[in-house]
């Protein structure tokens, strides 16, 4: 685990949060998120309603107003949809202060494997993105709304989501990840 | 004053979630894909302390009658697929929903280039959304049942060998890892 360790290390030196007290912050915003919101920490949900704007011009708005995916999942400006609002803004303020914010455009660990293809490295990110939200919005959750929120509420679906999410994850970084 | 809370409230839960998952380096995908290549705890370390430290405080508010639960469908077949799909899907992207807007916003451009891709991925769910229904999410469906529920195991106990059981795994992963620090000089 350290020769990755020590190539991150540049671009993560000036960022010292103890993973742990990341977790116990995200913990503790998860009590207010219940008790002051009554709307536990999520994601997709908000994103699959904002895709219906992106579907318009594709499908037809009458096609996204006929569908009944999105007529139980309206595009509302409600809770979720400003609360994915404010991630990125969030992640922005801490890449500034903390020096880390840099462009990316093929990641370290994808390089090693797979080379410095820009093309490729793309290609994968968007069909991982696709393939990713589907599953998301299959199992009716993500890593915050199953992992985090439903796995904290002792949710039968969730614990199955998380074991099932890190075995299949552990499997294709072993395919993907193998010695060429 | 009303509507500006209503926007304010989200957008600060939100601006915090992703400043601590920035902070926590969740946002690399480096990590993410070193998790999973068991070379790098961050992303267990952070998700096991928010499950502990949130379960605890979510149980208290629900006893002492301040929220309530808000548990998915155990949809068994359908979280099953959708969620090996996710793991799939994480690995070849390298982040989680949430975690790809926090890099977006740190500047990782193939981030953006997948966004892209989950909105294709939420669209083409929703296209095939009646078939799914009628095949897939009707399938061992349990209700929104807890683990306390199927078990009769209490609250209580679980958390407490959550607790343990995580508190056990991170020691050994953090002494490991103090042991490859050493190794390396």
């Amino acid at each position: 685990m350290t020769d990755v360790m020590v190539k991150d290390s540049r671009k993560s030196k000036r960022i010292d949060w103890s993973p742990y007290l990341v977790g116990a912050g995200i913990g503790i915003l998860s009590w207010v998120a219940f008790a002051a919101f009554g709307d536990p920490l999520g994601v997709t949900t908000a994103f699959s309603r904002i895709a219906s704007l992106f579907a318009a011009p594709v499908i037809g708005s009458d096609a996204v107003a006929a569908n009944s995916y999105w007529k139980s999942m309206p595009l509302k400006w409600d809770y979720g949809v400003w609360f994915l609002v404010g991630i990125p803004l969030g992640a922005f303020l801490s890449a500034i202060i903390s020096g880390t914010w840099r462009l990316e455009l093929v990641p370290e660990v994808w390089k090693q494997r797979f080379g410095p293809s820009v093309f490729k490295r793309f290609v994968a990110a968007f069909l991982g993105g696709i393939v990713i939200m589907y599953g998301a919005r299959l199992a009716g959750g993500c890593t915050s709304g199953h992992g985090i929120s439903g796995g904290l509420q002792l949710a039968l679906s969730s614990w199955l989501f998380l074991a099932v999410m890190f075995a299949t994850g552990l499997l294709a970084s072993r395919i993907m990840f193998r010695k060429a | 004053m009303t509507s500006l809370m209503i926007i304010a409230g989200p957008l600060l839960m939100g601006a915090v979630f992703g400043y601590l998952l920035q902070q926590g380096k969740v946002t690399s995908c480096n990590v993410i894909e070193n998790q999973f290549r068991l070379r790098d705890f961050t992303v267990l370390k952070v998700m096991g302390t928010a499950i502990v430290v949130g379960g605890i405080g979510v149980l208290l508010l629900v006893d002492t009658g301040n929220t309530k639960y808000y548990v998915k469908d155990a949809n068994m077949l359908a979280v099953a697929l959708g969620a090996a799909l996710f793991g799939i899907g994480m690995v070849v992207y390298g982040y989680c929903p949430g975690t790809a807007l926090g890099a977006i916003a740190s500047g990782s451009v193939h981030a953006a280039v997948g966004a892209f891709g989950m909105i294709v991925g939420a669209i083409l769910y929703a296209l095939s959304f009646d078939w799914v229904k009628a095949h897939i999410l009707n399938v061992w469906a349990l209700g929104k049942v807890r683990l306390p529920d199927i078990t009769g195991v209490p609250d209580g106990a679980w958390f407490a060998a959550l607790a343990i059981g995580a508190g056990a795994f991170f020691f050994w992963v953090e002494s490991s890892e103090a042991k490859a620090r050493r190794a390396q000089g």
